[in-house]
């Protein structure tokens, strides 16, 4: 009975996998062809997306998505970090029983209502203060550090609660003071863990959509400040799937594609950096 | 222990075999009896409208309206995904051969900005240097010395379309533009930038946003009927084949004059 059991949780787990195999195969299968047509240098380099006059240059996406990503990692991971560690080691118990939660709730907020908040509020603001169209890098990368601030946050208080107590109580024992201890000596430890929350957080900021599309104005070119508008790899393919036929339809499977390596590439970097642990 | 848990498992996994069932058969099921309009969101409300009106008297057929964009309605009419498909272009591409067209209303477009805008006309050469980037400023057309924003629909959008060939006429939109994937959300962008300039269908212009004269002639349904202001487009429903009888009566109604007055009222111009 148990290898029954176990034969069929087996199945079940081998599904999942064969679903990711048949996404990644029909990504391939409808993005390839394009590729080779068009050649890789023209569609990764090319700067002109024109899908109806046969030009697919995604090289403004991707500048788009590198920039809207940096963005939220500079405005959130401080942020996340901070909030982490008066969490884990600052806040009176009761305080953190109420905030803890309250965080994650920021990551039960869906994301077209984040990008109903940046367009009505964050991009006036920013247009009337800064100047540029609002609709930009900056108010892309605003609302995407508070969408991955939970991510942030939670992973690196577990990090954070992961280091062993003798640390803090040996720093505390040799006269640091518990800033000092905080900064010198857990923050340190629980390095790994921290930095596999960022990647995360980074995943989630990358693979984004619906607020993106929202508040960064999906301009097609290669943006010069960040308050420039930019279109990002995923903005590019949820914009434009309704309507490509042919060429077109190949091209935002290709963008699909680099999508994939993009996010392969970063969740390989956060399982090597969290195994890394104590 | 065991026991219990290998029946939880089974019970599981035919709830799902179950679930999958049911999700296929009522999906078959739905579509016998109902009709499905897809494609072109500047239609899609008049469309809703129609639908809403038609289903007060006929409570055994129900109607769905989809968007999408006048690509999406030809390609759905073309697989079957839609009984009904919606596009508003100047004329119909090639692979539209193969469907029967009709003209249900003419929809203008309008050139759209925000009402705090001074600006208030512009001529044909005017609307093209701005919408392609060769001005891009407004004091360069008599307004206040601010950058112009130029907001558009998406490739393939059929308002894009049609608004390239009727304004752009070869030239290239803005590399600048920013991008809205529906009309309502243009409206939207144009109304909370006080230095946008964008285009939406006649019909949804409002008090949020201020349409332009064009060559001199103000943006209305009475200058689109009788010729006067260019700007316009037909929109088509797009059948496959012989139209079941339940499709028939639905595009019947569209184009009665009941609809076609419906439609009038609601910001269209009549096909008729």
């Amino acid at each position: 009975m148990d290898r029954f059991i176990s034969k069929l949780l087996f199945i079940a787990a081998c599904s999942s996998i064969a679903i990711l195999a048949l996404i990644a195969l029909f990504i391939f299968k409808e993005g390839v062809p394009i590729i080779i047509r068009s050649g890789l240098g023209h569609f990764l380099f090319g700067r002109i997306w024109s899908p109806l006059e046969g030009q697919f240059g995604i090289l403004p996406f991707i500048i788009g998505s590198l920039w809207v990503t940096a963005g939220a990692l500079i405005l959130g991971v401080p942020l996340g970090v901070a909030c982490a560690v008066f969490l884990a080691e600052f806040a009176p118990a009761r305080l953190a029983a109420v905030l803890k939660p309250a965080i994650e709730l920021l990551a039960g907020i869906p994301s077209v209502v984040y990008g109903f908040l940046g367009v009505m509020w964050l991009a006036p603001i920013i247009r009337v203060h800064l100047g540029g169209p609002g609709l930009s890098i900056l108010a892309a990368s605003c609302v995407l550090a508070i969408m991955i601030l939970p991510t942030i946050v939670g992973v690196s208080i577990d990090a954070i609660h992961a280091v062993p107590r003798s640390y803090k109580e040996g720093s505390l024992a040799l006269g640091a003071t518990e800033w000092q201890t905080a900064w010198r000596v857990i923050l340190p430890a629980a390095r790994s863990g921290i930095l596999a929350g960022v990647i995360l957080g980074m995943g989630r900021a990358v693979g984004e959509t619906m607020a993106v599309i929202m508040i960064s104005g999906n301009a097609t070119q290669i943006p010069h400040s960040i308050l420039d508008s930019v279109r990002t790899l995923t903005a590019n393919i949820a914009i434009e799937m309704g309507y490509a036929v042919g060429d077109h339809r190949e091209a935002l499977f290709a963008t699909g594609i680099v999508l994939f390596f993009f996010i392969m590439a970063l969740n390989t970097v956060a399982l090597r950096v969290a195994r890394r642990r104590f | 222990m065991n026991r219990i848990s290998m029946k939880a498992l089974a019970v599981f996994v035919s709830c799902g075999f179950v679930f999958a069932a049911l999700a296929s058969n009522g999906c078959s099921r739905a579509s016998a009896n109902s009709i499905t309009l897809a494609g072109s969101t500047a239609f899609q409300p008049f469309a809703e409208k129609l639908a809403e009106r038609y289903g007060e008297t006929h409570k055994d057929v129900q109607i769905n309206v989809q968007g999408g964009g006048s690509a999406v309605g030809i390609q759905s009419a073309l697989s079957g995904a839609a009984q009904i498909g919606m596009a508003d272009l100047l004329e119909l591409p090639p692979e539209a051969a193969a469907l029967k067209s009709t003209v249900v209303a003419r929809d203008g477009i309008a050139i759209v900005v925000n009402p705090v805008n001074s600006i208030k006309a512009l001529t044909i050469d005017q609307a093209r240097d701005v919408f392609s980037g060769k001005v891009a400023n407004w004091k360069d057309l008599g307004g206040s010395d601010s950058p112009i924003h130029v907001i558009s629909r998406e490739e393939g959008s059929g308002t894009r379309r049609s608004f390239d060939k009727l304004v752009l006429v070869g030239a290239k939109l803005a590399p600048s533009a920013l991008f809205q994937n529906s009309t309502g959300t243009v409206r939207q962008a144009v109304a909370s930038d006080p230095t946008a300039i964008g285009y939406v269908s006649i019909g949804l212009v409002n008090d949020k946003v201020k349409a332009l004269t064009y060559n001199g002639v103000p943006a209305n349904d009475t200058n689109v009927k009788n010729g006067s202001y260019p700007l316009a487009r037909p929109i088509f429903l797009l059948t496959k084949g012989e139209p079941s009888p339940q499709t028939k009566a639905f595009l019947d109604y569209m184009l009665s004059d009941e609809a076609q007055k419906t439609l009038e009222k609601e910001g269209l111009i009549a096909a008729k």
